[in-house]
């Protein structure tokens, strides 16, 4: 066992943390812009078409996703080389890959969970703050936030945590370079072909232990702020 | 001071078009649910633009389509008092008060432990909204609103979802604390008895329209039409035929009526409340209506009687303070009920 943890190649659960904690915090950025944006705009074929393209991730297989990312970030594609022209930035086979992978397949979970805690605070409310004068920025960090903290906490570590256990749209973008792109949803796989189920069973006890952190931060998180949510 | 309202606004299938203007400090919106009197509360104070119209408070433009002028909730600088005051919940009683303020930290404090000071709320300054009593939150709400000195404040049916006790309780506290407020009031509710205390003049509303305004007891005295003679409370209305200078004839009760005001022309309906209806055992010939006592009401201070009248197919309202009853006796169920002339409301459609 001793061995076995020694001579251990960590780099997989790294590369999952930093891939999971990159894209859940741009996730978060983006899914609140997004649901503020959505619930602005008039009810209407427009809204709901922009909702659908939004949710859709969550939907759609990850290698669907995958397969479109590749047609997007693809060096034979416009997008792909004028990145890699310009700024030098590799997105297929590359860390990048693995981030905007995990980002797409996440998002959707930061953007309804953010719409759905947005949408139950009391107009009122925010209607009290303009009439005395508050600024919307004010109203918004203010007001609404601490009303929807407990859906978007819980929706920031619901991206993280799916971000975190990516596979299927991050092997075909980004690959399973070890060290590089290799998170360990990829090393479980690998190691399962290669029939050696220790090494997979240890990496499956680390992804389950990680799981219920992550369950029992959420939890907290909601509790923590339950005073002023309506219990029925 | 004085408010000008002219707007319109189209939602849905409904239409508001509201006029009002008027130089009196505590105005009165009555109005049925959906008649759209809190719409027209929020295009004032910002919350809803109107499709067309102007708003203006004393020399200020709030609003005016014609200008392309529509000034944001915060600019107007008005206060609205909402149902539930919607209190910030995540912020104490101190930050609630001091969240309309502008300044210096310092300016703020100290004009938030006036507020504090003047609407009794020390020792609750660390509180949140939900920690504390309606009476209050109420003081909150109208300590948030006040400590920024608004030139008019909304008051939007803000008793309607209490109880009586409370009801009557903060009424007479929201009296106390307006009564030294300088500014205009405005107070929309479909309660006849808050208009009758807050307002001195009164809008009546009906379908999106102002139907009838003037001054609140003129009104509850004079209500002039069916529709603003039912939103002040009267109960018994037929309608009714011209048959002489001082005299008409209500077909629902079958009764010719001597009016003690000269009866115009335009007079389409009778009306009576129903505290206003006299007991008698004698038949007369006018204003007499012979009845049987139907279904009894107990309340605790009056008894409320829906009296079935012979031959006749409408019913009619009568209200007795429970004393008056008492001191009557059995004799109190009477053989007729007298529609006194001076009691009468002659009303237009």
């Amino acid at each position: 066992m001793r061995e076995f943890l020694t001579g251990l190649d960590w780099s997989p659960l790294w590369i999952s943390l930093k891939t999971g904690a990159v894209a859940a915090f741009l996730c978060f950025f983006l899914g609140i812009f997004a649901a503020r944006k959505i619930m602005k705009m008039k009810k209407g074929r427009a809204r709901a078409f922009l909702d659908g393209i939004l949710t859709l991730p969550m939907v759609l297989p990850p290698t669907v996703a995958g397969f479109f990312l590749l047609l997007v970030f693809s060096r034979r594609r416009p997008l792909g080389s004028f990145l890699e022209g310009a700024f030098d930035i590799k997105v297929v086979q590359s860390w990048a890959g693995c981030v905007i992978a995990a980002m797409v397949i996440a998002f959707p979970l930061m953007y309804r969970n953010a719409r759905a805690a947005f949408e139950q605070v009391d107009p009122n409310l925010i209607y009290a703050g303009r009439t005395l004068g508050m600024s919307e920025t004010a109203i918004f960090w203010k007001v609404a936030l601490p009303l929807a903290g407990p859906g978007i906490a819980s929706g920031t570590v619901l991206t993280f945590a799916r971000a975190m256990g990516e596979y299927g749209a991050t092997s075909m973008l980004a690959g399973n370079i070890p060290g590089k792109t290799g998170t360990v949803s990829q090393k479980i796989a690998m190691v399962i072909q290669d029939g050696d189920y220790g090494t997979a069973g240890f990496w499956v006890a680390v992804v389950t232990v990680t799981a219920l952190v992550i369950v029992f931060l959420i939890n907290r998180a909601a509790d923590r702020k339950m005073k002023q949510i309506r219990r029925w | 001071m004085s408010l000008q309202v002219t707007i319109e606004k189209k939602l849905g299938d409904f239409f508001l078009k509201a006029e009002m203007e008027t130089v009196s400090g505590r105005i009165g919106i009555l109005g049925a649910s959906g008649c759209g009197k809190s719409l027209t509360l929020k295009c004032i104070a910002g919350i809803e633009t109107p499709d067309r119209g102007r708003i203006r408070l004393d020399d200020r433009c709030l609003y005016d389509s014609e200008k392309k002028i529509n000034q944001k909730p915060r600019e107007r600088r008005l206060g609205y008092l909402f149902q539930n005051y919607a209190l910030f919940p995540a912020m104490t009683v101190e930050a609630n008060v001091a969240a309309g303020l502008r300044g210096s930290r310092r300016e703020k404090k100290e004009r938030t432990a006036q507020m504090i000071g003047r609407f009794r709320l020390e020792g609750l300054e660390k509180r949140l909204p939900g920690e504390l009593s309606g009476g209050q939150q109420q003081r909150v709400a109208l300590a948030r609103i006040m400590a920024y000195e608004p030139e008019l404040i909304m008051l939007d049916e803000p008793f309607s979802a209490l109880d009586v006790y409370l009801k009557e309780q903060l009424q007479q506290e929201m009296k106390e604390m307006l009564r030294e407020y300088p500014g205009t009031v405005v107070l929309v509710s479909h309660s006849r008895d808050e208009i009758y205390q807050f307002s001195d003049y009164l809008f009546v509303m009906e379908q999106g329209r102002v139907i009838r305004s003037g001054k609140t007891r003129e009104i509850f005295a004079d209500p002039g039409n069916r529709i603003a003679a039912r939103l002040t409370g009267c109960k018994n209305i037929s309608p009714a035929r011209k048959t002489g200078e001082f005299q008409l004839y209500a077909p629902d009760w079958n009764l010719t009526l001597q009016t003690e005001r000269r009866v115009s022309d335009r007079v389409k309906y009778v009306g009576i409340r129903a505290h206003d209806l006299e007991p008698g055992e004698q038949e007369r010939e006018t204003n007499c209506l012979p009845c049987r006592i139907g279904v009894v009401t107990e309340a605790p201070f009056e008894t409320v009687y829906l009296v079935n009248c012979p031959d006749r197919e409408a019913q009619v309202w009568w209200k007795v303070p429970k004393n008056r009853l008492d001191s009557e006796g059995p004799a109190g169920m009477p053989a007729y009920l007298y529609l006194p002339p001076k009691r009468l409301l002659l009303l237009e459609e």
